[in-house]
């Protein structure tokens, strides 16, 4: 890591007071788990979880003409995103590998951007170079993060902002948790129901304690948030997504909007739409493994000679399901719901369908949708 | 009876030449929740210091390494159907295999109880 002696992030001490093991993440020190991976998973499940997410990069956008400058990098149809609306999207290089993936959100002049925190930096870089010296980027390193994820969160954080209810699932707007200013979207990486609240780095503790304070909150770490987003479906960039995969080989199709497959004009076009109309050689499906053992990122896929024909990106075992559960890039041939997977781990072989994703439901508020 | 320990974080309960396996109670805090545990057969011989077992938590794989030379005699199979025996009462019936001693002798380098604790405060 290049940042490694990056600054303790604000929650780093508030953690640690909770019992949290920390481990190195992103170049920070994060919370790996409090309780345990398994307890802690299923609360988020349940009720509703506070995670630290101040790793990630929060980027403004500023400045005249920013559609048109921002669908010069991103696949999106940025004319149908109106004002406080969240969009996911993806940075791409030039050969359509996926740089990083993001949401972004139009706030009224400008855009909010939301991207990994291991590759912030680089998504930095790529931006500027990219951009319009005229259009303005800013690194809001004072802004912390926090997501409350879960069927209760809404309970929980209407009580301190009423109206944070009348959100639909990738809407936000600008609130206040007892007089401290929070940007607050319903979104997640967890498949629940729940809300991502952008607050100023020094108010950070005082709004996790008023968080916590609520009793369908406890305190996630990321063991559980990646668990909860390989239920969910979810790709983790530099696992599943990177540079060398595409956004049609990772089923991230959805992320190139109508218009944008009609009229190209953003980075790997060319490669993107070729697959788009005649398909992607490798796609990333999930895998339901048989047995109990996990089968983890690194594990092979191979063909009935023992060739490797893919691999496996991400895997654990599900506390939902409690069974093992992976996300692996397969031969298009082998892609088909209920295929026949065979995966191979130190030396030994695994049987696998491919299952639809993701592994269990999403309960996303939808507008318009009955509650 | 007597109980060693390793720095790999096993426990050897030896009863005679008949000794029981398992990790320590510290190795299943550091793990987390274990989800699946694969054994060694019975009839299998193991070498002090070799593989004898696989320990995955939801997070990752762990290889238990077997404190003494010996032949397998006995796999818990409670652990088969619920790994986190290995969670809730690791010096107990989360036990992973017994073996028969081939050398006692073995046992002479590993750790007590409270060697294994001062070793565990320092890590």
């Amino acid at each position: 890591m290049t940042d490694a002696a990056a600054a303790p992030l604000p929650l780093n001490d508030w953690h640690i007071a909770r019992g949290a093991r920390m481990v190195p993440f992103a170049g920070y020190s994060m919370p790996i788990q409090y309780e345990g991976i398994i307890a802690e998973h299923k609360w988020t499940r349940e009720s509703a979880g506070l995670f630290d997410v101040s790793h990630m990069g929060q980027l403004l956008i500023t400045g005249e003409d920013l559609d048109s400058a921002l669908e010069a990098i991103l696949p999106a149809d940025l004319s149908l995103l109106k004002d406080g609306r969240l969009r996911y999207s993806l940075l791409l290089n030039d050969s359509g590998g996926i740089v990083d993936d993001l949401m972004v959100t139009r706030r009224d002049d400008h855009f909010y951007m939301v991207v990994n925190g291991a590759t912030k930096q680089g998504d930095i870089e790529v931006l500027r170079a990219r951009l319009r010296d005229d259009v303005g980027l800013d690194h809001l390193t004072s802004q912390a993060l926090l997501a409350l994820q879960g069927p209760r969160a809404v309970d929980a954080l209407a009580r301190l902002a009423p109206s944070v209810a009348e959100l639909t699932f990738m809407t936000g707007d600008a609130f206040e948790l007892n007089g401290m200013a929070a940007w607050i979207s319903r979104s997640g990486y967890t498949g629940e129901d729940g809300f991502e609240i952008s607050v100023a780095s020094e108010d950070a503790v005082a709004v996790a304690d008023l968080l916590l304070e609520q009793p369908e909150v406890k305190p996630i770490g990321l063991g559980a948030r990646d668990s909860l987003r390989l239920e969910a479906g979810l790709p983790l960039y530099g696992h599943d997504l990177d540079e060398e995969i595409t956004p049609i080989e990772a089923d991230l199709g959805f992320a190139i909007s109508k218009r944008r497959k009609a009229e190209g004009g953003f980075p790997g076009a060319a490669r993107i739409l070729a697959e788009i109309a005649d398909g992607a050689v490798r796609r990333r499906v999930g895998l339901a493994v048989e047995g109990r053992q996990p089968v983890r990122e690194g594990a092979i896929v191979v063909d009935g000679e023992g060739n490797e024909v893919g691999k496996v990106t991400s895997g654990g075992f599900s506390p939902i399901l409690e069974a093992p559960i992976a996300m692996a890039f397969v031969p298009a041939a082998n892609a088909e719901v209920g295929s026949s997977v065979t995966l191979a781990q130190r030396g030994k072989l695994f049987q696998a369908k491919v299952v639809p994703m993701p592994f269990v439901p999403h309960q996303y508020v939808r507008k318009g949708a009955a509650k | 009876m007597t109980v060693h320990y390793t720095e790999e974080h096993e426990w050897i309960r030896v009863e005679g030449d008949t000794a029981t396996v398992g990790i320590t109670d510290f190795a299943q805090g550091q793990l987390g929740d274990i989800v699946f545990v694969e054994l060694p057969n019975s009839g299998q011989q193991v070498t002090k210091g070799g593989e004898a077992a696989v320990v995955e938590s939801v997070k990752a794989a762990s290889d238990v390494y077997a404190p003494v030379t010996g032949e397998v005699t006995e796999a818990n199979g409670a652990l088969t159907d619920d790994p986190s025996l290995v969670n809730t009462d690791p010096e107990g019936e989360g036990w992973f295999f017994r073996l028969r001693l081939s050398d006692t002798s073995e046992l002479d380098g590993l750790m007590d109880a409270d060697s294994y604790k001062s070793f565990c405060e320092n890590q």
